[in-house]
Formats: C-alpha cells, structure tokens, sequence
C-alpha cells in the first residue's frame, strides 16, 4: 500500500478537468428537474393523470425504469434519472479506475512508478479510492442541492446515497476487470458490458411483472429500488456496500497471481504470416476494427430484442384510457402507440450507435499518436485511403448495427404480435432512419480528426455527450426547441409515422458526407504526428 | 552520378520552436549516407519531411526525382522506411506486420524474409504487445530489408540492439548497399556512420554543419587517450595531432587524431607504459569542441 497517497494526488492532478466536470454534469442535472417538473405539472390533477399514465406503463418503464410515485417533484426526479445517472456514474467510475491502474501498465508508465517505492497494491488502492471518492461527492452534491431545493431531506439523501452507491460498485467491477485482460481497451469493453448487461436486467425486471426479481439483480436499479421520495427503504442502501466489498476484494485477490503488464486470461501466440486478407489499408482497418465490430453487433441484436419485446403489451396496457391514449399520441404525434414507441427505440438505438461511430473514428487519433499510422502512410498507402479505410467502419459499421438492432426488436416484437412482415419493417425502418443522424456525428468527429487533431477525443465525446443528454434530458428539462434542434436525432422523422418527410433525412445525410470529405480533405493538408 | 535524396534551405517549424532552419543535404543514388548528430537535432523531422508525413515551411526538397509531399504515394511504392521508435499493433503477430508493410509496398521477397527472421533470430509468432523494444526493431527491420525497394531510410535503427544483432544489421546494410540501393541512415553513433557510411551529413540545431566522406571528416574521428607512464610525460604535448593533454605526475590524458595516432604511441612507449585505455570519443564531446561557437 506504500506510496497510495502520492499516487492519488498524481491521478486528481492527471484528472483535475474531468472529474470536477462530471462531478458538476452528473451532481446538478437531478435539482434542474425540480423547478421544470413544477412548471409542467403545476396542479394535483395533472401530476395524479401524469402518474397514471407513465407510472405503470412497462414501455417507459423498460428504458427510464419503474415509477414509484410521480405526483411529487422528487419521485420524478427519481424515476427519470435514477438509472441514466448511475449508468452514466458507472461509466465515470470504471474507466477512472481502468484509466489508473490497466492503462497505466499499458503504456508502461507503471513499470517506472512501480520501481521507485510504491507498493503492489497502491495503483489499484488510489485508483479505487478516486474513482469511489467521485462517485461519493457526486452522491453529496445531489443530496444537497435536492435538500437546497426544498425537498425532503430523507428522500434526497437516499438518492445521493443510492446514487454513489452505483458509483461504487462499477468502481469495484473495473477493479476486477482491470486484473483480467492486457489491455485497457478490453478492460473498459468488460466493464461496459457489465454495464449493458446491468441495463438490460432491469430493462426486463422493470417492465415484465412477473419478472421483476431481476431488477434486484442490477446495480442500476438500487435507486430506486430504495424508493427516494416514495416510502424510502434505506436497507437498501446496503446491497450496493456489500456487493462492492465482496467484488472489489476480487480484484485485490486476482492481482498478486498476475505479473505486472499481463493478463489473467492467456495470450496465444499469433500465425506467423499474415493470412491473404491483411493486405491493403481496408484489410489492415478490419483487422483492427472487427472484433468491436462483432461485439457491438451482439449487444446491438440482445439490446434490439429485448426493447422489441416489450412493445407489444403497450397498446393493451394504454388502451384502457381515453386520456392517456391522448397523451401518448401527443408524445410522438403519430397513430399506433406502438409505432410511437418503435419510433423512441428507434431514437435510442441511433444514440449508442452514434457512440460506436465516434469509438471507430477516434481510433485513426490513437494509431496516430501511438506512432502505427506512420510505417502505414511511409509503405505507400496515400491518406485518403488510410483514413477512408477507417471511416468506412464508422459509416457502413453504424449502417450494420442499427439494423441489427432493429431487425432485433422487430423480430421480437412481431413474433410476439403474430405480424411479423409489418413489424419486422417498422421496427427496422425506425432504426435505419436514424443512420443520416448517426452519420453526422461521425462527421464531426472525422472532421475534427482532420482540422484539430489534439482536440478530437474531447470535441467528439463533448458532441456526443450534448447529443445523448438533449436526447435524453433535454424534453424532461423542457428545454426550448432551438436547444433540442442542435441535435441532429431531433429532426429525424418518427419512423413508423403517418407523415415521414424525407427531406430532413436527405439533408442530414449531406452534412454527414460532406463533414467526413471535409474531414479527410483537411487531414491530407496537415502534418501527421 | 546521380541524386537520390536532394534539400536545400528546408525550414520546419513548431509553433516557436525552429526545428529545421535552412538544412541542406544531397544523398547520391548507390550510396550509404550517414545522417549524424546529436538528440533533437532534427534528424527525425528530416526524415519525416522526406517522407512526406510533415509539410515543409520552406525550402526545396527532391526525393528520387519527385516532390515527397506531392507524390507520396507512389513515392513510397520505391523506399522502406524504419522509424526510430517502432510501435506495433499489439494483437498482430510479428511475421503479420512484416507481410503486412511489405504487401503495402507492393509485395516482398518471402525467402528474403524468412532468411532475415532466421538472421536476426526473431520469432514471427509474438503478438506486437510482447516483444522487446529491439525486437520490435528488428521487426521494422525484417520488413524493410525483404522489401524490393530503391531506397532504405533508417532512422536510428540500431537502438535498442545488441552488439551481435547490430553487427548482423551492418552486414545487411553493406549487402544492400552491394546490390545497389541508397541507404540513409540516420544515427547519433559516430562508430556505426564510420563503419557503414560512404558519406556523412553532420547536423546541428536544425542545420548541416559538415558534409563529406569519412576522410573529409577524419579531424573529427580522435582517439582519448588515459595512460599511467614510468617517466615524466615529457614532450607528448607537443606532438602534432594531440590535443588538450592533461598530465597529474607521471598520468597523461589527451586526445590524439587518428593519423598521428601511431606517433603518440611510440612517444607513450618510449616514456614507458604501465597502463592504457583508448576510447573513442562521444559524438557529444566532438559537437562540444567542433561547434560550440556556434551556439544553441
């Protein structure tokens, strides 16, 4: 444990702009609700339709989570950010944590660290103790600004605690994730599964009755599962505690039976020739490219059937009410509630993949910067094609998944209706729909690769993150329509609709194209280095 | 005789920083050029400007008869290239990256390559992440040598070798050389430029200081001298061809040139030898004494 304390000074110093960002982002985006739910819901008549309306409803349930009590302002903040938050507090934690301990002995920075006085367990011990100490001020800013806006205070201190919670025990999975694999990109892409597989169990558990039990299972769902502002359970503040201890002492077990820079799971030697299919700058780019290609077209698919699922019990369960057919009908403004929800999953599928894409075009940043792209572009590949190669994944590979994920959900959904030659095209043209969007994002980051090389990873994921959080947030924060219209996602057309215009689709596609030519024109003017 | 690498008043800079200001170099076609000088000099920037990757600010730059910015491409179809510090994609095995680079310039001799993987004793099976730092270098190495090209860049591709594997590479080197092609090779080691080099650039803060053959730059090439003598040191200092003599009762120190060498000697055993270390001198010590008027 020796040097610990240095070690956790030298992690907030590498990190002293992130951290205090999410710590603002994710610590103040609850209390934004309050005053917004005030204004929406001003009267006991609209928040009791609100609550019935969304409260039950296993469509909504399945990506916000389940509603406990939507007639106060806390119970909604609650609903509607306890998983996105603690999925999005996962994230920070775990890759803080990677960052700390995987990606250091990547790079071979550990090695020289570990020779001077620091202990065997002190790079995981600070990196746990800074990814566990974000997730708790995180907790403490929530708890208290909730407080400050005048809610309940058992309430707001059960969220912030809930909150924190989650933090902690994805800090703890990517401490055993760190130990397994060699790489810090494998041991973010474990971690985030273990996110997605947390997110689909409580996707399921909340919005299937009688399967509810799974809920429980998910860290996600710890939150509200202590049911801030609605009769809170503060016993279940616990689960989180416990299931960090035990699965963080994993991690501390795992460590001393590996050698430092190696993995727990066996590296195999490689062929010693190249097979034919390595050969030109497309081959070398689906080398690189093809197992997250693989990996995300799972997930895609599992994410895809279990959403689609779900949609056929909508219309029966909405059905019973005149007003609130009303209200959901408003929602999307189109005819079937179920299209309105093909529509909305639709939308969701477009914003991971969209994640995907700038993941495939920031990896043309990290081969230049780790010294790979250089032998490639002095061996007689001009840039065009170096950099093509690799947007080729970013556009046909976002082309691939979202209608993956849409055959997916319509497989599943039609299935389950007994219509699957009608179903099966909505669901997959609610998701393709959303491939102009997506591609607008990959341009930018293209474009932001070609002009401003060293600001590509923090402008692509700063884009990212404004077009996740106005998709997301931006309706529930009665944001205006000049703010939603920044995101490329708000004009694509609600696919299954009565009215689908296909002008938005043509013009976004424009601005996707031309960004990534813009991008690649750029790149052939500037140094590579 | 003509001219395979040609730049004259190549200016590039960094934002403040000069690192090129005003170079000039001319490697002949057939030749084994030696590109000498000390750390950040701007060796690797020259390179990179050769090979089209950075843009030059200034200045006319030829490379085998076209423009290496422009014509990059089809440039590098004819030369191979070995970076100083070689990264590999770590989840692609050695012998991968080496049919890889060479399919990229347009195919390479597999006999060649498995007789320079079986040469430098390298295991083509290891992924990228596993190899050493002068395995990765022989990876580049393997790949650029089995290539069927024009022109070899080098650029410090000895580091991270040891003394057997670096011998190996001289002999590969002094091959290509017999088989035709120009080499340039950059290096801050005065004795591999000696062994290897018909003609050395030397450079300096971003620009040429000396060019010429290995006898244009013999001043250059002196021997330091430490000795323990029976007698007084008496009359070495002032042999021509010794420099700055150092004497502490019957211990000498100087610094002799490598043509007046034998005559030091006579005059050390004549005094009487004890003991002698000879040792050539660092590149350092030679830009300190040769250029320090120059000024950084």
């Amino acid at each position: 444990m020796t040097g610990t304390g240095a070690l956790i000074r030298l992690a907030l110093r590498r990190d002293r702009v992130l951290l205090p960002l999410w710590v603002l982002l994710l610590g103040f985006l609850p209390v934004g609700t309050v005053s917004t739910y005030e204004g929406l819901y001003p009267d006991a008549a609209s928040r009791t339709t609100l609550n019935a309306s969304s409260g039950d409803n296993p469509s909504i349930a399945v990506i916000y989570g389940k509603a406990f009590d939507l007639t106060t302002p806390g119970g909604f903040t609650a609903w509607r950010y306890g998983v996105f938050l603690a999925l999005f507090l996962g994230l920070v934690a775990a890759f803080t944590v990677t960052r700390h301990t995987r990606a250091e002995e990547d790079s071979g920075r550990l090695e020289l660290l570990g020779s001077a006085v620091v202990g065997r367990y002190a790079a995981l011990t600070a990196a746990v103790a800074v990814a566990a100490g974000t997730s708790a001020v995180v907790g403490a800013v929530q708890a208290v600004t909730l407080i400050g806006a005048g809610l309940p205070a058992a309430g707001s201190l059960t969220f912030g605690a809930g909150m924190a919670g989650a933090g902690l025990a994805f800090t703890a999975v990517a401490a055993v994730t760190a130990q397994l694999t060699e790489y810090s990109r494998s041991a973010n892409g474990l971690a985030g599964g273990v996110l997605g597989v947390a997110f689909l169990l409580r996707a399921v558990g909340d919005s299937s009755p009688g399967a509810s039990w799974l809920s429980w299972l998910s860290p996600l769902s710890w939150t509200q599962l202590a049911r801030p502002f609605a009769g809170e359970r503060p016993w279940v503040l616990f689960i989180p505690l416990v299931a960090a201890v035990v699965v963080g002492t994993g991690g501390y077990l795992l460590l001393p039976r590996r050698d430092l820079g190696a993995g727990l799971l066996p590296m195999r030697p490689g062929p010693p020739t190249a097979p034919p299919s390595l050969r030109g700058p497309l081959g070398l780019a689906w080398r690189l490219q093809r197992g997250a290609l693989i990996g995300w077209t799972v997930a895609m698919a599992v994410i895809g059937a279990v959403f689609g699922s779900i949609a056929d019990g909508i219309g029966g369960l909405v059905g019973d009410s005149e007003q609130v057919r009303g209200i959901f009908e408003r929602m999307g403004g189109a005819q079937g509630i179920v299209d309105t929800y093909l529509a909305l999953i639709g939308s969701v599928f477009g914003m991971v993949v969209a994640v995907y894409a700038v993941l495939v075009a920031l990896r043309l940043r990290t081969e230049e910067t780790g010294g790979r792209a250089e032998p490639v572009l002095a061996a007689g590949v001009g840039r065009t094609a170096w950099m093509g190669a690799h947007l080729v994944f970013a556009l046909l590979g976002s082309a691939l998944l979202l209608t993956v994920a849409g055959l997916g959900a319509g497989l599943a959904h039609g299935l389950r209706a007994g219509d699957l030659g009608t179903q099966l095209g909505h669901a997959v043209g609610g998701a393709i729909a959303q491939l102009p969007a997506v591609w607008v994002v990959a341009g930018v980051a293209a474009l932001l690769f070609g002009l401003l090389p060293t600001l590509s990873a923090a402008g692509s994921w700063a884009v990212v993150g404004v077009v996740v959080g106005i998709g997301l947030f931006g309706p529930a924060l009665n944001a205006g329509q000049a703010v939603l219209d920044v995101s490329p996602f708000t004009h694509v057309p609600k696919v299954p609709g009565p009215a689908v215009s296909a002008a938005p689709l043509v013009w976004l596609t424009a601005i996707g194209v031309f960004t990534a030519a813009a991008g690649l024109a750029a790149f052939r003017r500037r140094d590579v280095g | 005789m003509t001219t395979a690498i040609s730049v004259s008043g190549l200016v590039k800079s960094f934002g403040r920083t000069r690192a090129l200001d005003g170079l000039d170099l001319s490697v002949r076609t057939g030749e084994v050029h030696g590109f000498l000088g000390p750390n950040g000099s701007g060796k690797s920037t020259t390179i990179r400007v050769l090979l089209g990757l950075l843009r030059a600010d200034a200045g006319e730059v030829t490379l085998l008869g076209g423009d290496p910015w422009r014509d990059a491409t089809e440039l590098h179809r004819r030369l191979a290239y070995v970076p100083g510090d070689v990264s590999l994609w770590p989840n692609l095995s050695g012998g991968e990256v080496i049919d890889l680079l060479g399919r990229l310039r347009g195919g390479l001799d597999r006999r060649r390559r498995d007789e320079l993987l079986d040469r430098f004793d390298l295991d083509p099976r290891k992924k990228g992440r596993t190899y050493s730092k002068g395995n990765r270098q022989k990876v580049a190495l393997v790949a650029a040598l089995a290539s069927d090209v024009d022109l070899l860049v080098l650029d410090e591709p000895t580091s991270g070798l040891d003394p057997l594997m670096e011998s190996v590479f001289q002999r590969c080197v002094a091959e290509e050389r017999d088989r035709g092609r120009t080499v340039l090779l950059s290096s801050h080691i005065l004795a591999e430029v000696e062994t290897l080099c018909d003609r050395v650039s030397i450079i300096r803060a971003g620009r040429a200081v000396e060019t010429g053959t290995l006898a244009d730059l013999r001043h250059l090439t002196r021997t330091s001298i430490t000795a323990d003598l029976s007698g007084p040191p008496d009359g070495i200092g002032e042999l021509p061809g010794v420099h700055d003599l150092k004497a502490e009762g019957n211990r000498v120190r100087f610094d002799v040139d490598t043509s007046d060498l034998d005559r030091a000697l006579r005059a050390l055993t004549a005094a009487g030898v004890k003991s002698l270390t000879s040792q050539p001198p660092t590149l350092e010590e030679l830009f300190l004494r040769h250029y320090q008027e120059s000024g950084r």
